[in-house]
């Protein structure tokens, strides 16, 4: 296969990327895109395998390797819970971030033949950048994993000095890349390598529960940039179209995220919610708790029901017992819909997985703008494991650490059903006044549990 | 514990505070229910009806008493009620404290634990044993029906083949529960329907039951009923005369007239006077459901239905909700049984008097030999406090706020592009012709990237993440590439980039595969 047809297979590759990527804007589309992205790839990887680059032995190597590698893949593509999708899907970051740092230190020891002046100092960064950014998307994506796997404490782990040590590790890296660039050896490179992996590390660890969907979101971008680098290191221009695609898309699901928590990417990034500016609103009120006989004669009673579903949904394995909820109050006519904040749960559209999963119908689960206007006419909102995205204080306290971040106004309905584990906090560790409003009603226990309980009530 | 209803003495009382239906209810709390023989008949409720139920019947109001821990009944106790209580029993009945001082020393040297069903506090937590409530309620809806009884034509307009007949034409004052009551009673039964209230905070409770909202022309600030508990406070003498200089201009138009102006811990204040019934039509009614107290009306008769000089009736009962035992009868048991199941919390019949509760704190007249009236004000306020609304924004305003955001976005793409530019300029100047090649694909594709995900739906960002991984596998081609050559290290290191992009490939494309298939219309 001469250069020029695996050129012409590249440009077939990135048109079908980018329909792959345009089509998911709606559900029936995306079933469809989905197999432009395989097509895609299936060319790429064809025409490159028989393309002027490969040749010889490595056909050995590489096909069994790829069976290998295709069977691992298929298989954890089937197991997989969807409540587990966030650390699928970190996982699958780090691999891209690995497979960056050893790409450009094989460059490295490749050497720089045939370049000259400019062109040299041009591939020594880009070998340096590469390895830069896929180290921290490794390491960081690894950690992430951990936290969303719960292997390890989801807390925000706070060092001294956090800041001065993330600096340090950058200043130190560009240090190594001019003396890399002065022709100090590779050891610079392995050592600016440690030295990334390491501030990937601290990097995720700092950042805790409710931020990881931007974490998660911030590495896919990475990953993105990651194989960008590559491709400007190997001159391979899918590559970079193919890296800038991964890359924009993760930066803008990384600012929707922020938007929707009202926070600049820095200060996500930089970890830990800021600081109240003032002392919070005192909460008026008791909490009320109810039951599910009660529940389920409110729900009996209402012709129109919202349920606003968070991460505590994903934790308890209720989506389930959500879904059959819903078909029961369909079943009696009445008007059932979801409420998705853009935050809730771990991942971005994490939520409307896990209901899709559960048969509960696309069509009736709505986002945050689409449903806010309807609360003043609904009978029963139903929030189940969430808490900061309903916090009325974001509106009404300017003192509160999430003013001004936008909320689901589920308080405007007639009735509130919060069923909640306890009286605790939530992730941010803001008292909650809706629970003290007197239209709302706790609803105390396991999500699951509660929810089969009510089940028994409601035929 | 065993909780009993005696039947009622006071004359024409024909309410009973349980009904076989609460008594199940009761029974399911972990009582014992009690009642007297023929309680429950003026309310067209049997002794066998009880006993079906599970109540044991006694014979007498004093064998009751001797019989039951708790004792609930409507009316406040009479002088022989008081006397048969004793110490530790607990008596739940509307009582009156504020008035009704004597009675409630004589109920309190009995050593009798006294709740209040009128004490209960305003809050919604409370609204399902609010008996007050439910009794406007009843007799609002009432007051409706008696004036439909007296008043001699229709009250909906209606075209006959024998002519034209206008609708009534009714006046609330008051939009309480028994003055919405009212409004909706009489809305539905065709008339014409205007109400006044001094909380002009009712003013969309009014017009959301069809009722047109009779405005003053006044200046004063006007009361805000959450600072009283959700009732109406005195007005000023200003307010005052405006308002009846309203009513006076209406009276000619008027056919019915329902007053319903009561202020708390006061007598009704006089709304409808001499002149105004003067000035209404003959055949007109006025029903007073603030008699009790005095009257609204200068011509009130309590209890008693007169019709004055110019034809006017004038109806002045006090026991409305008692005209419909059967009704008030249910909604008082209910009440009655809401707030049993609050006073026990663990449904094993055993009576919990927490103090500390808000409710039950409101609603306790006496408690373990000590009057515990007045209560402490509740904690939560009934209505939220009025916030003062912010002045609209005219239409001007909006559209220069609107021209300024444009002009400042505008500015900020400018400066991005002009930035963008020259950051482009300078990488131009100094890299390499073969890289500025790369950088150009780059820079587009980072741009189409941008223009195709902000369109993406935000229900599918899972799926968005699993495909960009899979796709972002490609960087296998990376390693594809480094595979043949230039020693055992690179190929291991790019054997290994192999495997783990494949895994990425292959798991991404196929878990993104699996999620959209989930995705299902209804």
């Amino acid at each position: 296969m001469s250069a020029g047809i695996v050129t012409a297979a590249y440009i077939a590759a990135s048109v079908l990327f980018i329909l792959a990527l345009g089509g998911l804007s709606n559900q029936e589309k995306a079933k469809r895109a989905v197999w432009f992205g395989i097509v895609g790839m299936g060319i790429a990887v064809f025409a490159t395998i028989f393309g002027p680059g490969v040749g010889g032995w490595s056909y050995l190597v590489l096909i069994p390797l790829m069976g290998v590698g295709a069977f691992l893949g298929a298989t954890v593509a089937k197991r997989v819970e969807m409540t587990e999708m966030p650390e699928l899907v970190a996982a699958l970051h780090s691999f891209v971030g690995l497979a960056a740092v050893f790409i450009g230190l094989n460059s490295d020891i490749a050497g720089t033949h045939g370049l000259t002046g400019a062109e040299v100092a041009i591939h020594e960064v880009e070998i340096f950048l590469g390895v830069f950014i896929g180290a921290i998307t490794f390491t960081g994506s690894i950690v992430a994993y951990g936290k969303l796997a719960g292997k390890i404490d989801g807390k925000a782990l706070i060092l001294p000095a956090r800041h001065a040590l993330n600096a340090g590790g950058a200043i130190l890296s560009l240090i190594l890349l001019t003396m890399y660039m002065g022709g100090s050896g590779s050891w610079t490179l392995y050592l600016m390598m440690f030295i990334a992996f390491a501030v990937g590390a601290h990097l995720v660890a700092a950042i805790g529960g409710a931020d990881m969907p931007v974490v998660v979101s911030m590495l896919n971008s990475y990953s993105g940039w990651a194989a960008a680098a590559t491709g400007f290191l190997l001159g391979n221009d899918l590559l970079i179209v193919t890296g800038a695609l991964v890359g924009s898309s993760g930066a803008i699901l990384s600012y929707i995220m922020c938007k929707a928590m009202n926070r600049s990417f820095i200060s996500v990034i930089l970890g830990g919610f800021g600081g109240a500016t003032g002392p919070a609103m005192e909460i008026e009120g008791e909490m009320v708790a109810t039951d599910a006989a009660t529940v389920a004669a409110q729900l009996e009673d209402a012709s129109s029901v919202i349920i606003v579903p968070g991460y505590g949904m994903a934790v308890a394995q209720a989506q389930q017992s959500v879904s059959e909820l819903t078909r029961r109050l369909r079943a009696k006519g009445k008007n059932v819909r979801f409420g998705i904040h853009p935050v809730a749960g771990r991942l971005p559209g994490h939520m409307n997985v896990l209901l899709a999963e559960a048969k509960v119908p696309y069509d009736i689960v709505l986002e945050m703008d689409e449903i806010n206007d309807d609360f003043p006419e609904t009978d029963v909102v139903m929030i189940i494991g969430s808490n900061d995205i309903v916090n009325p204080a974001a509106q009404e306290d300017p003192n509160s650490p999430i003013a001004g971040m936008p909320v689901l106004e589920v308080w405007k309905a007639k009735t509130v059903i919060v069923s909640k584990r306890g009286q605790g906090t939530g992730y941010s560790g803001i008292e909650n006044p809706l629970f003290f409003k007197e239209n709302s009603r706790m609803l105390y226990g396991d999500a699951k549990a509660s929810l089969d309980q009510l089940l028994g009530f409601i035929s | 514990m065993r909780i009993g209803t005696p039947k009622e003495i006071y004359p024409g009382e024909t309410r009973v505070a349980m009904t076989p239906a609460s008594a199940v209810e009761l029974q399911k709390l972990g009582y014992e229910c009690v009642i007297e023989k023929g309680a429950g008949v003026a309310s067209r409720f049997s002794d066998q009806d009880y006993k079906d139920a599970g109540v044991k019947v006694v014979a007498t109001g004093a064998a009751l008493y001797k019989a039951v821990d708790i004792v609930a009944k409507v009316r406040p106790p009479e002088d022989i009620e008081v006397k048969r209580l004793r110490t530790g029993q607990t008596l739940v009945s509307f009582f009156y404290p504020a008035q009704n001082e004597a009675l409630m020393d004589a109920a309190n040297k009995k050593g009798a634990h006294v709740i209040a069903m009128d004490m209960v506090p305003r809050i919604s937590r409370a609204q399902k044993m609010d008996a007050l409530s439910s009794m406007a309620n009843i007799a609002g809806y009432r007051a409706v029906t008696e004036a439909a009884n007296s008043f001699g034509r229709f009250f909906t307009g209606q075209i006959t083949a024998a002519g034209k007949v206008p609708p009534a034409k009714i006046l609330v004052v008051g939009a309480g529960v028994a003055g919405l009551a009212a409004i909706g009673a009489a809305q539905s039964m065709g008339a014409m329907v205007f109400a006044f209230d001094v909380r002009p905070e009712v003013a969309e409770q009014i017009e959301s039951m069809g009722a047109e909202f009779v405005f003053l022309e006044f200046e004063e600030e006007q009361q805000d009923g959450a600072a009283s508990g959700g009732y109406a406070a005195p007005s000023s003498p200003i307010f005052r005369e405006k308002q009846l200089e309203k009513f006076r201009e209406l009276a000619p138009e008027i056919d019915i007239v329902i007053t319903t102006a009561l202020i708390p811990g006061r007598d009704a204040p006089k709304l409808w006077l001499k002149d105004m019934v003067g000035a209404m039509k003959p055949g007109s009614v006025i029903v007073d459901l603030a008699a009790e107290r005095g009257g609204n009306c200068d011509l009130t008769v309590a209890d008693e239905k007169i019709v004055t000089d110019n034809g006017v009736t004038i109806i002045g009962y006090t026991d409305l909700p008692a005209r419909m035992a059967a009704q008030s009868s249910t909604l008082y048991a209910t009440n009655i049984r809401h707030m049993m199941t609050d006073l026990t919390p663990n449904k094993d019949g055993k009576l919990k008097h927490d103090m500390k509760d808000d409710v039950i704190r409101g609603a306790t007249a006496t408690h373990k030999g000590k009057i515990t009236f007045p209560p402490p004000p509740p904690k939560i306020q009934a209505i939220a406090v009025q916030q003062p609304k912010a002045p609209e924004k005219t239409a001007d305003e909006i559209k220069a706020e609107e021209a300024a955001a444009t002009l400042k976005a505008g500015k900020q793409q400018t400066q991005l592009l002009v930035v963008g530019g020259l950051v482009m300029l300078l990488i131009g100047a100094y890299a390499p012709a073969s890289f500025m090649q790369h950088f150009i694909v780059f820079a587009l594709s980072c741009f189409i990237g941008f223009q195709v995900i902000w369109k993406v739906s935000h229900a599918l960002h899972t799926p968005l993440m699993a495909i960009t991984n899979a796709i972002s596998g490609i960087i296998i081609l990376g390693a594809l590439l480094q595979i043949g050559g230039h020693g055992f290290i690179v190929t291991v290191l790019a054997g290994i980039s192999i495997l783990i992009a494949t895994i990425n490939i292959v798991g991404g494309f196929m878990v993104t595969r699996r999620m959209l298939q989930m995705f299902q219309k209804s």
